[in-house]
Parts: C-alpha cells; sequence; structure tokens
C-alpha cells in the first residue's frame, strides 16, 4: 500500500514526457556524466522526493537544461548546485547542508549509535564486577563455615 | 443491499471486538475459564464478519456496482476481472477494510492455532489484539466508510488510476499488511505479557513464529514492491528513499532486530526487557507507517491541515497505542526480572550488536523521514531529505552490520572466541579479497567503492556456508555422519545461513545494477540499431495494439548478441481513455542475473521515439536475495520447537488397558 501511493503520485505528476530526454543531453559525455550526477543531487521542487534526474515534471526539465547550461559555460560541480541553491533554496538538495537547523538530522543517528554502545559497554562493566566479586558471605554462613571448620 | 449487509457486518465486528476487548482481560484477572475462553469465540466471529464485510465489498467491484462511491471512483466496468478485484484495495477506503480483515486474521489464529499458549496470556492477548481491532473499525465506519451509496448511480466507473492496473497491486499490499499487521501480534503478545507482568524464555518461544510470519510477509512485500516500482515507472530505479518506501523499511529494520533479539531471550533468558521494548516499537513504526501514508501529512503539512478528520482520528490511534504502549512499558518493565548473564564476546554480545545497528538504521530512516515536516511545522524551513542523504547515513550502518554477521553465528553462547572464528572465517576473507580483485580486474576502476561492497557480499556468503560446513562437520567427518548432523541440525540455524546468504546477494545486485549499469537514452527510427554493453538491439518499428481499456502503441525491437539473434524486446505505451492517462510498460530480458531494460518515451520531431535503455548487471539478485531471505525465514519458522511451542514433558506412553 504504501508503494501503491508513491505509485499513485508519481503517476499523478506523470505527464506525457519522460526523465532526461535525449535532446537536453549534452554532446560532451564527460560533461553530460557530471551533469547526471549533480542532477541526482537535486529535488524536484513539485515532486515527492524525486531527483530532477528522474522526474518527469516540466520544472525539473528546465533544472535540467539549467545545470547543463551552467556546466557547459565552465562551472564545478560545486558552482552549480550553489547557483541552484542560491535561486531555490536548501529545499533543492536531496542531502540537506550540515547547520544549526538540521544539527539533529546529521547529529542524532551517530549520537544513538555513541549512547547505544556507551550504555552497552557501562552494562557489561558493571555485570563483570557483579560477576567477579561474590556477594561476602552473611554472619549466618560464616557462622556455619567456622563451624564445619572445626570438624 | 449487498453494500449495507458489508456495512452491518462490519458494525457486528466492532460490537464483537469491544466485547472482546474487556470480558478477557476479567476473565483473566479472575482466572475464569468461561469469560477467557469467550475470547476465542468473538475472535473466530470477528473474522467471519469482516471476511463477510470484505467480500460484500468485493461483489461490489466485480459485479461493478457504481451506486456505491468507491467503486465508482475506482473502478470501471471494462477492466479485466483480477483488477477489479484488486482494485478492493487500491484505495484509502478499501485499504483500510483489508487493514482490518489481516488484523482479524490473526487474531482468529491465535484463537484456532494457539493452544499451547497458557489461557491468561491468551486471552490477554486477543483483548490487546481486538483493542486494536475495534479501534481500526472505528476509524473506518467514522471517517472511511467504504460502503457509502451515492444518490444516483452513475453509468460507468471513474476507472481505476492505470498505473495501479498491474499484478503488482494484487500482490503488494496484501503481502506488506500481512507484514504490518503481523506485527501487531507481538505488540499484543509484549502488551499481554506487560499487564501480567510475568515474561520468561517461552513467552519468546510463542511470539517467534507470529514475528517470523510477519517478517516473512513483510520481506517478501518489499521486495514485490521495490520489483513493481522497477518495471513500472519506466527508468529502472528500484529503490528511492521515498517516505512512503521508508515506512515500509522501518518496520522491516525493527521486527529483524525483534527476529534477533527474541532468540536471545528464548536461549538464554536475557534482553527480556529490550525485546519487549522492540516489539512494542516495530508495531508502533507499523502505525506511524500508516499515519504516514493515510493522513496526507507527507505530501505537505498544509494538506494535513486541510482535511484533518482522518489525520487527527489517525493521530489520536497513535498517541493512544504508542504512548499507552510505552506508558505500560515504563511502569511494568522494572517488575520484569533480567536473567542470563554473558561476556561482550559471545552470541548474545553479536546480538545485542545487531540490535544496536539495525535500531540505530532504523532511527535514521525516521529522522530523516519525519525531519523535515517536523521542521516545517516548527519553523516553517523547507528541507529536503534523499537518496544522497540515505546513501550517506544508512549505507555505513548497514555494511558495518553486514561485516559483522558472519562472526554472529560462529561464537559461542555466553562466552564466544572472536580469534577462533576469525581463523575460522579465513576462507571467506579469502574468497572477499579475491572478489574484491576480480572486480577491479574486470571492471576497471569505474567505481572504487563498489568492488569492496562486492567483496563485502562475497565475504558475507561464504561466512554463511562456513556456518554450515561448521556444524554439519563437512570436511571434518565422514559423509554419512555429515548427513546426519546436516539432518538433525535445526532449521532454525539453516534459516541464518540461507536468510543471511539472502541479503548478501541483495547486496550484490544492488552494487552491481547501481554502480555498473550502463544506459543509452536516444531517439531513434526504424531501421537503426542501438548497442550496448555488448547488445545490438534493430528497432523494426511501431505497431498499435488495442487492450481491454486502453490502446497501446508497442514498439519492436530485435536483439543481438555476438551477431546472433536472442529474442525480442517490445516496450508499450498504453493510453487509458477514462482518466486520459498513458502508462510506460517497460520490456524486460534476462540475461542470467542481469536484465536489459527497455521503455519508450516521447514521439520525437523527425519521425522517431526516445528511448531509454538500461543494461543492469546483477540486478535480480537484489529480489532474488528478497526471496531467498524470506524462505530463510520459512525454514525458520519450520523449527521443530517453534511448531510444538513450549517445552512440554514428553508424552506419556498410553495408558495401560483398565483391568
Amino acid at each position: 500500500m504504501r508503494r501503491l501511493a508513491l505509485i499513485a503520485v508519481l503517476a499523478a505528476l506523470a505527464l506525457p514526457a519522460f526523465a532526461v530526454t535525449p535532446e537536453e543531453m549534452l554532446k560532451d559525455p564527460g560533461l553530460e556524466a557530471r551533469a547526471r550526477v549533480i542532477s541526482q543531487e537535486l529535488r524536484c521542487m513539485v515532486c515527492q522526493n524525486q531527483s530532477i534526474d528522474d522526474s518527469e515534471a516540466p520544472l525539473a526539465h528546465d533544472l535540467r537544461v539549467l545545470v547543463r547550461q551552467r556546466l557547459e559555460q565552465g562551472d564545478t560541480n560545486r558552482q552549480v548546485l550553489d547557483y541552484i541553491v542560491a535561486r531555490y533554496g536548501d529545499f533543492v538538495l536531496l542531502k540537506p547542508p550540515f547547520q544549526l537547523d538540521t544539527l539533529l538530522l546529521w547529529g542524532l543517528p551517530p549520537a544513538a549509535l555513541l549512547l547505544g554502545a556507551g550504555a552497552l559497554v557501562i552494562a557489561a562493566r558493571k555485570r563483570r564486577a557483579v560477576e567477579a566479586t561474590p556477594p561476602a558471605l552473611s554472619e549466618a554462613e560464616q557462622q556455619r563455615l567456622a563451624a564445619l571448620m572445626e570438624k | 443491499m449487498i453494500p449495507e449487509l458489508g456495512h452491518y457486518a462490519l458494525v457486528l465486528a466492532l460490537g464483537l471486538g469491544l466485547i472482546q476487548s474487556v470480558v478477557p482481560v476479567i476473565g483473566a484477572r479472575r482466572h475464569d475459564a468461561a469469560l477467557m475462553g469467550l475470547a476465542s469465540s468473538t475472535a473466530l466471529a470477528q473474522f467471519a464478519f469482516v471476511g463477510l464485510s470484505f467480500v460484500a465489498l468485493a461483489a461490489c467491484y466485480v459485479t461493478s456496482d457504481f451506486s456505491v462511491m468507491t467503486v465508482f471512483e475506482n473502478s470501471n466496468s471494462q477492466m479485466p476481472l483480477i483488477y477489479k478485484i484488486s482494485s478492493v484495495w487500491g484505495n484509502h477506503e478499501g485499504s483500510m477494510l483489508l487493514w482490518v480483515l489481516i488484523l482479524s486474521l490473526f487474531g482468529a489464529l491465535v484463537a484456532a492455532f494457539g493452544n499451547n499458549i497458557p489461557a491468561t496470556l491468551k486471552a490477554n492477548v486477543l483483548a490487546v489484539q481486538s483493542w486494536i481491532a475495534s479501534t481500526f473499525y472505528l476509524f473506518i465506519l467514522l471517517t472511511s466508510n467504504p460502503f457509502l451509496r451515492l444518490a444516483q448511480a452513475p453509468f460507468e466507473g471513474r476507472d481505476l488510476n492505470p498505473i495501479l492496473q498491474d499484478p503488482g497491486l494484487a500482490v503488494h499490499p496484501p503481502l506488506l499488511y500481512l507484514g504490518y499487521v503481523g506485527f501487531s501480534m507481538a505488540f499484543s503478545f509484549a502488551i499481554a505479557a506487560l499487564i501480567e507482568g510475568r515474561i520468561d524464555a517461552a513467552w519468546a518461544r510463542w511470539v517467534r513464529p507470529w514475528t517470523l510470519v510477519a517478517w516473512m510477509c513483510l520481506t517478501l512485500g518489499i521486495a514485490g514492491g521495490s520489483y513493481w516500482a522497477y518495471y513500472t515507472l519506466g527508468w529502472g530505479g528500484f529503490w528511492f528513499w521515498d517516505p512512503v518506501e521508508n515506512a515500509s523499511l522501518m518496520p522491516w529494520l525493527a521486527g529483524t532486530a525483534l527476529l534477533h533479539s527474541a532468540v536471545v531471550m528464548e536461549k538464554r533468558n536475557a534482553l527480556k526487557v529490550w525485546t519487549i521494548l522492540l516489539a512494542i516499537l516495530t508495531f508502533s513504526l507499523s502505525l506511524i507507517g500508516t499515519f504516514l501514508v493515510r493522513s496526507g501529512v507527507l505530501t505537505s503539512v498544509h494538506s494535513f491541515a486541510n482535511d484533518p478528520r482522518r489525520g487527527v482520528f489517525i493521530l489520536g490511534i497513535l498517541i493512544m497505542f504508542i504512548g499507552g504502549g510505552l506508558s505500560l512499558f515504563a511502569w511494568r518493565a522494572p517488575v520484569l526480572k533480567q536473567g542470563g548473564l554473558f561476556a561482550p564476546i559471545s552470541r548474545e554480545g553479536a546480538l545485542v550488536f545487531n540490535n544496536l545497528f539495525l535500531t540505530t538504521a532504523c532511527l535514521t530512516v525516521l529522522t530523516g523521514t519525519l525531519y523535515p515536516i517536523a521542521l516545517e511545522a516548527l519553523t516553517g524551513a523547507k528541507i529536503s531529505v534523499g537518496g544522497p542523504f540515505f546513501n550517506l547515513t544508512f549505507g555505513p550502518l548497514f555494511l558495518a552490520l553486514m561485516f559483522a554477521m558472519p562472526f554472529g553465528p560462529l561464537l559461542a553462547w555466553k562466552r564466544g572466541d572472536l580469534y577462533g572464528a576469525t581463523q575460522r572465517l579465513m576462507a571467506a576473507f579469502g574468497i572477499g579479497l579475491l572478489a574484491i580483485g576480480l572486480s577491479f580486474a574486470i571492471e576497471g576502476r569505474t567505481s572504487v567503492l563498489a568492488p569492496f561492497g562486492v567483496g563485502l557480499a562475497f565475504f558475507v556468503m561464504t561466512g554463511a556456508v562456513i556456518d554450515l560446513v561448521e556444524r554439519t562437520g563437512l570436511f571434518r567427518l565422514p559423509l554419512a555422519a555429515v548427513a546426519s548432523r546436516a539432518l538433525g541440525l535445526p532449521r532454525s540455524a539453516w534459516g541464518t545461513a540461507v536468510a543471511h546468504f539472502g541479503i548478501a546477494l541483495t547486496l550484490l545486485g544492488i552494487i552491481g545494477a547501481a554502480a555498473w549499469g550502463t544506459e543509452k537514452i536516444v531517439a531513434v527510427k526504424p531501421g537503426e540499431t542501438l548497442s550496448l554493453s555488448g547488445y545490438e538491439l534493430a528497432f523494426n518499428g511501431l505497431k498499435r495494439e488495442p487492450g481491454p481499456n486502453y490502446t497501446a502503441v508497442a514498439a519492436d525491437f530485435t536483439v543481438r548478441e555476438g551477431g546472433s539473434v536472442i529474442g525480442v524486446m517490445q516496450p508499450s505505451k498504453r493510453s487509458f481513455s477514462a482518466r486520459e492517462q498513458t502508462t510506460n510498460e517497460a520490456a524486460l530480458m534476462m540475461r542470467g542475473a542481469s536484465q536489459l531494460y527497455l521503455s519508450l518515451g516521447d514521439d520525437e520531431p523527425g519521425g522517431g521515439i526516445a528511448i531509454r535503455l538500461y543494461y543492469k548487471p546483477l540486478v535480480l539478485l537484489i529480489w532474488a536475495g528478497g526471496i531467498i531471505m524470506m524462505l530463510g525465514g520459512a525454514l525458520s519458522l519450520s523449527d521443530r520447537r517453534l511448531r510444538v511451542g513450549a517445552p512440554r514433558p514428553a508424552a506419556k506412553p498410553a495408558l495401560a488397558p483398565a483391568e
């Protein structure tokens, strides 16, 4: 059902167009390969979590052409991304930048791993301490021991 | 008449559900066998009534009764019968009915086959199961009634969304729901154990088969959905890190962790509290998945606010079950006694490692999925979290887990020997290194990381084989002894090895398709030939083909390899008149575990047509791995100790005949 909803959403957006189309592609295979890599980092703004490389929406087409134009003008990958982010905001990046309001997003998983590992280590130490030092004999036990030793 | 019958049956199921929610709990407190026994009867009756309701709705679809609103909106008299049936759950209302049908099925299964479960535990489990069921009956009846009538019945229905007119719809949602809803069993058992304040190794043994069944269905459901999207969406992607996919991945990760921790609990009576918590969390994630997809919160925070009726109801359900479950846990968990000490390097330790990484991976997916929604709701800032984020965060966790995987089964319980396990894995290390070297030799330095991934996959696969070799004594003992040991080996040991082998295959498929796939996106005209990765495709032309409720344009390609014809590929586009939509039917050609993938695009101005041609090396292993994982689960499920349930004294010899 989940996937079904995804497919339904994608279908609703599906216009009789294609993701990357032949006429969009650059002649230079090196540049085109870079364009594909960049496209996979950029979100189609009107779709649900699709990259512009996969999206069939007209807006994605415009962005793909823009990326290729910038590349032809000699931009580096970083410059192309910066150029697009400057116009459309962080929303276009499928990998959000590491900044104040994404601190938890990036930080939570490693923090959870470290905290979990730390808790396990502490628990293991505690258990070992418990195992290593058996509880001291109670008074009654001491007396019984003494009685046995005397026999 | 039939829709009203279905509606009424659902109301009756709600009535039964409410009775079953209360009476067995009282019975369990008073140790009243009659009150407790009631739960079994009502559970079976609930299943019968929900089943009747579902059949009634299906009958409306099959007979194309367009006076029923959902039928009008999602069906069409021209559709083939299979899609008329599967469109029952191709929409919100019907899918919720399927949800409760499966829920009541699980309840009925416990009632019918749970004879070895202690009476009070069984009564409480069925009661908790009924809390969930009653809430969802109410949800359907109050906000999502699939039986609503239209005042005037239209002559024709609006048709099912064309992209859902696929055999995938017949299989994928039911399997996924069997998985999601199946985890409700683990939840009910956990809550029942907390109510009773008693939990032991036997509890784990009763829970495990239900969790295994749910996990198997979910595994198959996710794999099937992935393959469906792969061939339907026209560009050969198999996983998108989309929120709706993440919604199914999270319960799978938590459920996988639960399966592993339940082993520790059953064998060593340890990790009890953690296992209970995981059982609650796994089902909570299933509910969160339902909420994410059903409330519309994903598309936008605003669409949720615009039609809050369903969303708020589901949010209420979430708070009630997750909040309630966790509160009960916080209150009662201290009562549960911990047991079973173990050293960090041991089988238990390895399983704890597994749980740590699986839950962290699950948390990563959860954070990535919910963070944009939360951030927008709180600050209005909009960010996107997609594939590149998850590859960077989820990827390493998963790879670390894979690397540790072969060690676990080779370590002994309580105190393991890591050095010894490493020694026994030497062959696996060797084969892994060989695979890395070969990958570099064959594929060159096109991708620097991929060969290491291949090495890891082969390391895990060989590790799984070594585990079996060690246990059966192959190469060490005479063959007869090996055969008898292999037969005597618990099926769950076989299941572990098979499932671990399966996930490694999936990894291999992902790497092959992602790193070494090739593609060609061009416009072709009849008579032209394309070549890709050693294959040559000659375009013979386009032809029109009428379908039952669509017209298709199909292209015909002859495929050659090394000059000789190996087959034809006929991708097509279908135009559906009822919704004025087109779908893309890609043509697939198997080459061993690899695939050629060809789909059609737009007509080009010059008289040709745009096509996308992909060569996807090893791509079939992705789903084959999923099926093998599922089979591993099935082997484990067939383990004798799960079939017979908790340990019982050996059957007494037949009594001597009376004098």
